[in-house]
């Protein structure tokens, strides 16, 4: 069995240290070494985004990045988007719009959307539907998630003018 | 129980509104614990082996180097599930699926299992177990499999609703039939005919998360099964068979589900998970990767069916009938019966019939999935229909109109219909802006109806009133897409209380009386009717509590908008209590508050929708894209309008994926190509437009609300819906779904040919 890897990094804000074989996935070191189940496997191949965490920002699939590879790194989980008990804009519009049924995509679809929304803070419907062509939802058929982000984004822009 | 038309008449306060869905935060803040997200201490970590044939003889399983290797703590095959199944032949098919016996009967049968201390330990121990297969011919086809020549799956399948039962093995597990009149003569009498044979792919629930489950069997007989599942109780009876458990000391508790659609409603590695426990004396975790959720878990039948449909010259149907074949994988199933009883059902035909085969693949099981096998009887039906309007000139949204099934029409399945939807929703069609909007080059417009008969059962409920006045409500069903919020709409309409004053929890196997599966579009419905009368039952204690503190009989307590009131002038100066006054009250009155109800939901009243739909298709690449989708579906009544709408645009999107995308591709030696989303592809949030809905209410009149299911009759339409629009597009009729690129180019270089 292979030596594990010491690795430091940045997990929501907070500094967190971790061993990890060489072979493990960040997903597997976040739901299992860490608690941080928020993010999913639905397929661990990176087809359909239930396990999307921000890496620097980035959108990865944390099925398809290795432990050892958050070195240095700050990783946002879904776990880091709520400040304290007041919901971040995404999560609300996720509830208000009704954008979510079975709820196992959300959390990938939340962080996809907030990387979208860092870049682009005024998408149009298209350029949602292509940010978060990476993230499978089976329940909703998509069109109450397009409507939660395009709200969300819509107050985020309220919020920073 | 039956509608209550005073329902209709009064302004409701909680059905029909649109609150936060309570479980929502849970969802997205990541906290909601879903099959995965569940460990035990001590717990081991699970992998399943599977055959890699389609079909074998197992002639020998070796686990001694599995065992010897460090970290296992476990490995079963077929004689650690013994047969306790006592001639129970469906029982025996659901061991045999969990684990092979004497053959592997489609590539991915589970062959062995193995428990260990780590995931890559028990991946290492996989590897060691040695099977000796003998291979043997194999079938995949639904129409070869019912050939004369055809590799038979079991010896002991002779053919079921045939007179005289043949003499012969065969593939045929039934042969079903439905249907009334005299079609020869209805055929006669028709001015123009169309006939065609139509084949469907076959598809999988594609529900994102994979199936998992947490296993503990305690030295003592005791067992815990923490798993998704669209039935909890179902589980428990089925693991408790096949294990010899008393059903009683296994306890099953239900995650939260992450899509279910028909798959979760079969156990899959869950006996197995418990048999490796029992075995090793600690928790077993087991989750099926995605590969595993392809190649061995619930997929749709594939099909091939012939319509046969004849009309007059005005569009009256004379008769109709079709010829239905389905795929069921390796065990009996009643798929294509489904079929057969759904195909027409839209329609008011005087002679029709239709007949239904049961064929026997080296698939896997076939599962339900979401109004299971009406979408591809309604492709062919809805498509045939299309093709007659056009052959007659008509237009045929009219010819559907005036074929349309109503009140007092008899079913081409049997029973005559109760007031129904499906000529509402083509009213509705007709006045849609959609129905009318200018269509551009390569473009087409398609329509579909469908249906589905959508299920009740049994059931049962409790709901507690706490001593500050909120209410617990517990369910059997499963919250697969909302249903904890409508079902505390029904529970605060009946209290009189609000919303947010009732917490709705799904309970455990030990914690509430059985309930059926959460299938059939049930959930709502049933777990509804039973929140009525739970409530009810809890008033009727309430009132019983006022009269003892206002010391008055109790038939002169009444109760109206959450108060219990006295009745008459004599008692003019009591005020009305609230559930919050007598709950706080019931330590000194009685004690604790509670409603209970079992009963059987019967009546869920059948469903219908009609779907329009515009597409673009790119001659020169054969991609189509929608452009435009429309779902009109009668609801009954809607209790919380954004996830009816949700399960009409889910319904949706799934069936646009069957219509154009998803299939199960096999090679010639029978294994699973795309056991994959890369390769299995679902329709991605740029494939779609926004779905519009209209959500008719005919109330239900068997359900005091008026209620309907509404989850499955959305997914039926679609592929008719598409394949009409494509047909319309491309100049050529589609009889294949999906119609992927290579099938429309195929199409449009022969009709360029022609």
């Amino acid at each position: 069995m292979a030596s594990s890897i010491a690795v430091s990094t940045t997990i929501n804000g907070d500094d967190i240290e971790f061993l990890c074989k060489a072979d493990e996935t960040l997903l597997d070191v976040l739901r299992d070494k860490l608690g941080l189940m928020g993010a999913k496997e639905g397929c661990g191949t990176g087809d359909c985004g239930a396990c999307s965490t921000l890496m620097d920002g980035r959108v990865v699939c944390s099925c398809l990045v290795l432990g050892a590879e958050a070195q240095g790194a700050e990783i946002e989980t879904v776990e880091g988007l709520a400040q304290g008990s007041e919901l971040h804009p995404l999560q609300r519009k996720f509830i208000e719009h009704a954008a979510l049924q079975c709820g196992i995509c959300t959390p990938g679809f939340l962080m996809a959307a907030k990387a979208l929304l860092q870049d682009n803070p005024n998408p149009n419907e298209e350029d949602i539907r292509f940010a978060l062509a990476g993230n499978l939802c089976r329940c909703t058929g998509y069109d109450k998630i397009v409507r939660a982000v395009q709200a969300a984004a819509q107050e985020m822009r309220g919020a920073s003018s | 129980m039956s509608f209550d038309a005073s329902y209709q008449e009064k302004s409701l306060k909680s059905v029909g509104t649109r609150p936060l869905r309570p479980d929502g935060v849970d969802k997205v803040t990541g906290r909601a614990r879903y099959g995965a997200d569940f460990n035990m201490p001590g717990q081991l970590i699970a992998k399943v082996l599977r055959s890699p044939h389609a079909h074998a003889k197992i002639k020998s399983i070796n686990t001694e180097k599995a065992e010897a290797l460090k970290g296992v703590k476990a490995v079963v095959s077929a004689s650690d599930l013994p047969d306790l199944t006592n001639g129970n032949s469906d029982l025996y098919d659901i061991l045999d699926n969990c684990m092979a016996r004497q053959k592997a009967l489609y590539d991915g049968h589970a062959v062995a299992a193995v428990a260990a201390v780590d995931e890559a330990t028990a991946r290492e121990a996989l590897k060691l177990i040695e099977v000796d297969y003998d291979v043997l011919a194999h079938v995949t086809d639904v129409d070869a499999a019912m050939a004369a020549d055809a590799p038979i799956l079991n010896d002991l399948v002779f053919t079921t609703g045939i007179e005289p039962t043949p003499t012969a093995p065969s593939n045929v597990t039934n042969r079903s039939e439905y249907g009334h009149g005299d079609i020869e003569a209805g055929f006669a009498a028709a001015d123009e005919i169309v006939e065609r044979s139509y084949k469907t792919g076959q598809t999988h629930q594609g529900y994102i998360e994979p199936h998992a489950c947490v296993a503990n069997c305690n030295p003592d007989g005791t067992a815990d099964l923490w798993v998704c599942t669209q039935g909890h109780f179902v589980y428990r009876q089925n693991c408790a068979d096949l294990l010899g458990l008393e059903v009683s000391k296994l306890r099953v508790t239900s995650s939260e589900i992450g899509g279910g659609f028909g798959g979760k409603t079969h156990v899959w590695t869950e006996p197995v998970a418990l048999a490796l426990s029992r075995k090793a004396g600690r928790p077993v975790k087991l989750i099926m990767s995605r590969e595993e959720v392809f190649r061995a878990s619930g997929p749709t039948s594939a099909t091939s069916i012939d319509v046969k449909i004849g009309a007059k010259k005005d569009g009256t149907i004379t008769a109709a009938s079709a010829v239905l074949r389905y795929t069921c994988g390796p065990y009996a199933g009643m798929w294509a019966e489904l079929g057969a009883m759904t195909s027409f059902a839209c329609y008011d035909i005087e002679n029709v019939k239709t007949i239904g085969f049961e064929v026997l693949v080296n698939r896997p099981k076939v599962a339900a999935y979401r109004a299971p096998s009406a979408p591809m009887a309604a492709f062919a039906v809805e498509s045939a229909i299309d093709e007659l309007a056009d052959k007659l000139s008509l237009n045929a949204l009219d010819m559907r109109i005036k074929n349309a099934a109503s009140e007092g029409s008899k079913s081409s399945y049997g029973p005559v219909y109760g007031p129904i939807g499906i000529g509402p929703t083509l009213e509705a069609s007709k006045a849609h802006a959609h129905m009318n909007a200018p269509l551009g080059e390569n473009q087409g417009r398609g329509m579909a109806c469908g249906f589905w008969f959508n299920f009740g059962g049994q059931t049962c409920t409790n709901i507690n009133i706490n001593a500050d006045g909120t209410a617990t409500l517990a369910v059997g069903t499963v919250d697969v897409g909302g249903s904890r919020a409508s079902l505390s709409l029904i529970a605060a309409e009946e209290l009189g209380v609000n919303y947010s004053d009732i917490k709705a929890i799904i309970a455990d196997t030990s914690s509430l009386g059985y309930n059926d599966m959460t299938d059939g579009s049930r959930g709502t419905f049933s777990s509804s009717m039973a929140t009525v009368s739970a409530a009810r039952n809890a008033i009727a204690v309430m009132k019983e509590r006022a009269a003892l503190m206002w010391d008055i009989p109790q038939e002169d307590v009444y109760w109206e908008d959450g108060h219990a009131k006295a009745a008459g002038s004599k008692y003019g100066n009591l005020a009305p209590l609230s559930v919050k006054e007598i709950a706080e009250a019931s330590g000194n009155t009685g004690g604790p508050i509670a409603g209970h109800s079992e009963l059987v939901a019967d009546g869920a009243g059948v469903s219908f929708a009609t779907h329009i739909c515009d597409v673009e298709v790119d001659p020169e690449i054969g991609t189509t894209r929608i452009l435009r989708y429309t779902v009109i579906q009668d609801a009954g009544k809607a209790v919380h309008p954004d996830y009816v709408e949700g399960q009409y645009q889910g319904g949706a999107a799934q069936g646009i994926g069957w219509a154009l995308n998803e299939e199960y591709i096999y090679g010639e030696d029978g294994r699973l190509q795309n056991p994959g989303f890369l390769d299995y592809r679902i329709p991605v949030c740029s494939d779609l437009p926004m779905i519009d809905t209209q959500i008719l209410e005919i109330p239900n009149p068997n359900h005091p609300y008026g209620v309907r299911g509404v989850g499955e009759t959305s997914i039926v339409p679609p592929l008719a819906a598409v394949a009409n629009a494509v047909s319309n597009a491309v100049g050529v009729r589609m009889s294949q779904v999906p119609m992927s690129p290579p099938r429309i180019l195929e199409a449009l270089l022969s009709k360029a040919q022609n």
